[in-house]
């Protein structure tokens, strides 16, 4: 068990080495510092002050180490600080990208973690139900509403509750956000339900697969032969065994709600993680996309190895070796 | 040679790939069940693609001259493909709702009343024309994207599962690293630092999307490897690559098929998202969307537009995923569930 923790973070360590690899050739090899500078400062700047904000900004030096020089190069500036979470300062506005995150992460979590919440919450119990009525009409209708769902953009969810909801029915704020619990809510219920709607499709119909799957297993026959009534036979034995590949989806999402959600934040004029990499998204500020694509990387890594330990942890028959 | 002949020619190459590999499939006698049970199953989720797949390719064949009647100057010396040939001199000044005979604003008489189905945009430019115009952007970037991703995918997947080893440590390193990456966040970053095109959106979607594929290759090739008929083959002295080209690729082309419907609506929706960050290709539906969102700020507000274009692409998403779903419960009920 110990080794295999030990062995699962070191290739977790690898493969964020890998992540700042790619990350060093698409923002350091194939962009022109030159270009970034001239986007920040303007059109008509001397190449002085070009070459201070170069300076400014750490994209001065040589590209690779050489022998003579091993640390003060780019590529080692570039591992240094993202592995010590020293982001540096934004190219566009020159703010601190840290104190971003740290201004984002709390709005980014409220909208966030009632969003995976509600969506666990509504897709689970409709996927069961679903799938109790397997090969009915029911269990049809389900999945064609799931296909529809599927098929709209996420981008017309948005702009149709804003307008329906927001400016013909006047029910809830189209956008903005407060810390105010009473406030809150309100301006969080448009963005949460497009979340939801948004997701629900894809949701239901996996969910039904891994329902559907489970209870075609052996121990279901048998516990039906025994006697045991359908709804039973779903909340106690397909449902508990069928929480260990939903655990695995679960535990791999978790991680991304702390990068927030780049559309709905957008839209809903939420001040979170998402809105910022937008804004460094139109606002060709690379260092906080390519220090957004890192967290987001980071995260997902170490979600994907507390996945992979809770597996062990649930299903007694998994051995991590 | 000028760019529009270029283009037509691409274009016939790509119908008479088609048609040659439609043709090679109804004569194996796998292949034509499986069309024929598509057929029974999902007739009308086939007719409306087929629908769009011919507004496409009317979209595609074009040529210079022939336009000496028309007012636009700019038409004359462009190459202007048979759609654009139909709805040759529909501009109006601006606004319009469907059907309509007089402006949106201020109701001065249009040039061509009652003749605009879905009304007309902010420069007058017909909304039914540029709704069929958006099918042609749509399949190109499903199209171009899959070209690309699934040789790709095919190519690490397959030598990795089947030479293991080495090999088979770097593609599982590389299927990781660009696995942990977000997404929708690589996509924008490749798309920004390779700048705006249609081929850089089609490429930028290729690298974020071959993943899966690869995963899936590298599987079950890893199966197919110890198969017995496999196993007869290597100690005949069957090279290497013959087995792979003979034995193992032909294993995969269903996972080809499902895999290359299952992409397509995921890829034309990542557009609409792209378009709405600037990012996207000109033309698509998305870039309608985008626009037109504004215009529900309006009063009284313009609703054809983004009516228009949110339709044309709900239609094709939402018939492509009945395909996918019939192709895959058709062609493999067990292999790609396991992976979803």
């Amino acid at each position: 068990m110990l080794a295999y923790v030990i062995r699962r973070l070191a290739y977790g360590v690898v493969v964020v080495f890998g992540v700042l690899l790619f990350l060093f050739l698409l923002f350091f090899m194939m962009t022109n510092p030159d270009d970034v500078a001239r986007k920040a400062l303007g059109e008509r700047v001397p190449p002085e002050v070009i070459e201070q904000w170069k300076v400014n900004h750490g994209y001065d030096k040589p590209l690779f180490p050489s022998s003579s020089n091993l640390t003060d190069n780019m590529l080692f500036e570039h591992y240094r600080r993202m592995l010590t979470f020293d982001f540096g300062r934004s190219d566009a506005d020159d703010t601190l990208i840290m104190t971003r995150i740290r201004e984002g992460m709390g709005p980014s979590l409220a909208l966030t973690v009632p969003l995976f919440i509600l969506s666990l919450g509504v897709a689970i119990p409709f996927a069961l139900l679903v799938a109790f009525f397997r090969e009915t009409y029911i269990d049809r209708t389900g999945v064609v509403l799931s296909v529809l769902a599927m098929s709209v953009s996420i981008l017309l969810y948005i702009i149709g509750a804003q307008y329906l909801i927001g400016k013909l029915l006047r029910w809830f704020p189209i956008s903005g956000f407060d810390f105010d619990p009473q406030l809150v809510v309100r301006f969080l219920a448009l963005p949460l339900l497009v979340g939801v709607m948004s997701g629900i499709g894809g949701n239901v119909r996996f969910y039904r697969t891994v329902f559907l799957e489970e209870s075609n297993r052996d121990y279901v026959r048998t516990a039906r032969a025994k006697g045991c009534g359908e709804a039973r036979l779903m909340s106690h034995h397909v449902f508990r065994n069928s929480l260990i590949p939903l655990l695995t989806q679960v535990v791999l999402a978790i991680p991304f709600l702390f990068t927030g959600s780049l559309l709905l934040e957008s839209f809903f004029g939420i001040p979170g993680l998402g809105a910022i990499t937008v804004d460094a998204i139109n606002g060709n500020d690379f260092s906080t996309l390519r220090t957004m694509v890192y967290i987001g990387s980071l995260l997902f890594i170490i979600g994907q190895i507390l996945t992979d330990l809770s597996y062990g942890l649930v299903d007694p028959r998994v051995r991590l070796e | 040679m000028e760019s529009w002949v270029v283009s037509n020619v691409v274009v016939a190459l790509i119908v008479v790939g088609v048609a040659g590999l439609a043709w090679f499939g109804l004569r194996d006698r796998m292949w034509s069940q499986a069309l024929g049970e598509l057929w029974c199953r999902r007739r009308y989720s086939v007719l409306v693609i087929a629908f769009y797949v011919a507004v496409a390719l009317l979209d595609s064949i074009s040529w210079v001259g022939g336009m000496e009647a028309q007012s636009d100057t700019v038409a004359r010396y462009k190459a202007q493909s048979i759609l654009d040939r139909l709805f040759a001199d529909t501009r109006e000044r601006s606004y319009s709702a469907p059907f309509a005979d007089r402006e949106f604003y201020g109701g001065a008489a249009l040039q061509r009343p009652g003749s605009h189905v879905l009304g007309t945009d902010i420069i007058g430019r017909d909304v039914f024309y540029l709704s069929l115009k958006g099918a042609r952007v749509a399949l190109l970037i499903g199209g171009l994207t899959s070209l690309i991703a699934i040789p790709l995918a095919l190519l690490f997947g397959v030598s990795a599962g089947y030479f293991g080893g080495r090999t088979d440590d770097l593609v599982f390193f590389v299927m990781s690293t660009l696995a942990s990456m977000p997404g929708l966040l690589l996509l924008i970053a490749l798309i920004m630092v390779m700048g705006k095109s249609t081929l850089a959106v089609c490429l930028a979607l290729a690298v974020t999307s071959w993943v899966g594929f690869c995963r899936v290759s590298r599987g079950e090739t890893l199966k197919l490897r110890e198969l017995e008929y496999v196993c007869a083959a290597r100690a005949l002295g069957v090279s290497e690559l013959r087995i792979i080209f003979r034995h193992v690729l032909p294993n995969l082309m269903h996972l080809v098929i499902i895999t290359g419907v299952l992409m397509f609506s995921g890829l034309v929706l990542s557009e609409v998202v792209l378009s709405w960050l600037g990012i996207g290709v000109d033309g698509s539906w998305g870039q309608m969307i985008d626009q037109a969102r504004n215009e529900l700020s309006r009063e009284p507000i313009i609703w054809w537009n983004i009516s228009a274009a949110g339709s044309a692409l709900f239609g094709v998403i939402l018939a492509v995923n009945f395909v996918g779903d019939a192709v895959r419960d058709i062609l493999d009920p067990q292999t790609l569930r396991q992976g979803e």
